[in-house]
């Protein structure tokens, strides 16, 4: 079972709040990552599909009410590695990860760790929008009721609950019980997202969550992740530089399967350390 | 360059490709024509004796005079028996192969023993129903439970032919269960996973009903298919001559593929058109059960968009 831990260290600490001194100084340090001090944290992370090497040692931190954004051209292993955070990767035949991963400095690789539970609090958006084959209704409870929940007024409640923090409710209020299939796009992905936070994770893995999105629904996405982050830790994936500069606070670079550099989305975008991140980011290749 | 051919190359590419659509179109009314002159040929001379007697009266003699009435009706029970046992059975089979079974040794070897099954003649499955279900586990049943020296369960029934014919079709079932359950997005078992459902949850509330109307064709193969069988259920199951309905899955019953064989080889100046009588009823409920099960298959269709 993973451990409930408190958040630290991005969360807002009341001034006089009594915390011990080490917290304190990451609340007044921070912005520059440091290891162990993420909500999530990955240290030397390689992976591989069969001898196939996908990632070789990263290392990120991922801090609560922040959105990190994960860029890099196709093949660089960025999918790969938002999966490693909720154990997607477990159900591929031939995958292994060495290194660490820690959600509030729990190991989630531990052979402890019940990774239904792990995925309860950590969800995931994929890239293509996938509702289940059942009504509006039913795919924003389903989290909810396979944890157990089956007081039909309870289940209600919920539903209105995370469609209206998709900012979806008003739009599908009136046909709840219709198939999610019946809605555009942009609706199902926000349903999915619904879906996601009905089961109250405390962080959101999204794997390029827009790219088969017009720009009116990607805007509409993107305003909703600046929402969640109040509640949230948000990781993304993107191909669109455009929106990892506009929406994410943190953003690294992966080349190859490694971390080229990670940093505030501001400096990485205009004054980046690496060539490579900037002739990616400045369009030269990708 | 102009955009039209030469008057000579034009001709021979479209003889070329009329030659070629007169071909297909051949081909393919040799294959409908057979099928059709058989259901014409049986509804020709046998129309004329189905009538509402012939139904729902029982069978005066061992001459074939009468009706069949106890054949339909076991047969339908039988039927029922055998896709009671044979879909769950089939589909646990399906799903352990498919989700839980891996790439191991023993699940190569069930999926070659699965194909093997399925070629095995049926006269084949009949000795080993008797064998196995009446002779062994009814036989034991009588002496063990029963303390009986009077066969009870260890003679030939109803049970004990859904048993056999549930084996007769089980590879359909299985098969066409894992196609079902391979068909299945892949993004909706990530999707599941995803929010923290086990495996198992997955199966149960995605995978299972999204599969369902495929399942279901499963079964309408293997009505086809138990339905007409004859020699798998001739040693466990059919009567030959039995003028009253069975009353439980302990009784023999009349059975409509046996008892079209019974009259065509073993009465003596049968009438052609009882015996395409027969055989029309049976195609007639074979393709009437396939009905029903194909309608329950598009009502769960249609909830479904993807």
């Amino acid at each position: 079972m993973v451990k409930p831990m408190p958040d630290h260290p991005s969360t807002t600490i009341e001034p006089g709040a009594s915390i011990d001194s080490e917290v304190a100084d990451m609340t007044t340090q921070r912005p520059s990552p440091q290891p162990g001090r993420g909500k999530l944290s990955a240290r030397g992370v390689d992976f591989f599909y069969g001898s196939f090497r996908a990632l070789t040692g990263v290392s990120l931190e991922a801090y609560s009410n922040e959105i990190t954004a994960l860029i890099g051209p196709s093949g660089c292993g960025k999918s790969t590695f938002l999966r490693v955070f909720n154990r997607m990767n477990d159900e591929i035949p031939g995958a292994k990860i060495t290194g660490k991963v820690t959600l509030d400095d729990e190991d989630i690789y531990h052979k402890s760790v019940d990774v239904a539970t792990l995925r309860k609090k950590i969800g995931m958006v994929f890239q293509k929008a996938n509702p289940f084959p059942k009504s509006i209704f039913e795919n924003v409870v389903y989290g909810p009721r396979v944890h157990g929940e089956k007081n039909r007024a309870v289940l209600r409640d919920t539903a209105e609950k995370y469609l209206r923090k998709a900012a979806l409710w008003d739009e599908v209020k009136d046909k709840l019980n219709e198939s999610a299939f019946a809605l555009s796009g942009g609706q199902q992905q926000r349903l999915c997202i619904a879906r996601s936070l009905a089961v109250e994770p405390e962080v959101l893995l999204m794997d390029e969550p827009t790219s088969a999105l017009d720009p009116n629904a990607t805007f509409k996405i993107e305003e909703l992740m600046k929402e969640l982050k109040q509640d949230l830790t948000v990781v993304i994936v993107t191909h669109n530089m455009q929106q990892a500069s506009r929406v994410s606070d943190k953003t690294a670079f992966f080349l190859l399967g490694e971390m080229i550099e990670h940093g505030d989305t501001e400096k990485i975008f205009t004054v980046p350390h690496d060539q490579r991140t900037e002739d990616y980011i400045s369009g030269r290749f990708g | 360059m102009s955009l039209v051919l030469a008057h000579n190359k034009r001709d021979s590419r479209i003889l070329a490709q009329k030659l070629a659509f007169a071909a297909v179109a051949l081909i393919a009314a040799a294959v409908v024509i057979p099928i059709l002159g058989l259901f014409g040929f049986i509804a020709f001379q046998g129309a004329s004796k189905v009538n509402w007697d012939f139904l729902t009266k029982n069978p005066s003699a061992l001459d074939a005079s009468g009706g069949i009435f106890p054949a339909i009706i076991g047969t339908a029970w039988l039927i029922v028996f055998t896709i009671l046992l044979a879909m769950p059975l089939g589909v646990i089979g399906a799903v352990y192969l498919t989700e839980y079974g891996g790439r191991s040794k023993l699940v190569t070897l069930v999926r070659a023993a699965i194909v093997n099954l399925a070629g095995v003649p049926s006269i084949v499955h009949g000795l080993f129903g008797l064998g196995c279900f009446v002779f062994f586990v009814g036989g034991s049943i009588d002496r063990i439970i029963l303390r009986t020296s009077k066969p009870v369960w260890g003679q030939p029934c109803l049970l004990w032919g859904a048993c056999t014919l549930a084996v007769v079709i089980l590879p359909i079932v299985i098969k066409s269960t894992e196609e079902a359950l391979a068909a299945v997005p892949k993004s909706f078992r990530e999707g599941s996973q995803a929010l923290g459902a086990t495996k198992w949850e997955t199966i149960r509330r995605i995978i299972l009903p999204a599969a369902l109307p495929e399942i279901l064709t499963g079964a309408v193969l293997g009505i086809g298919r138990a339905t007409g069988e004859t020699a798998p259920v001739m040693l466990t199951c059919a009567a030959s001559f039995k003028p009253t309905l069975p009353q439980g899955l302990g009784d023999q019953a009349m059975l409509l593929p046996y008892h079209l064989y019974f009259v065509v080889t073993q009465v003596p100046n049968a009438k052609m058109d009882t015996k395409s009588a027969i055989a029309l009823v049976l195609i007639s409920f074979v393709a009437a059960s396939s009905i029903v099960v194909i309608l329950l298959r598009s009502k769960f269709k249609k909830a479904r968009k993807w």
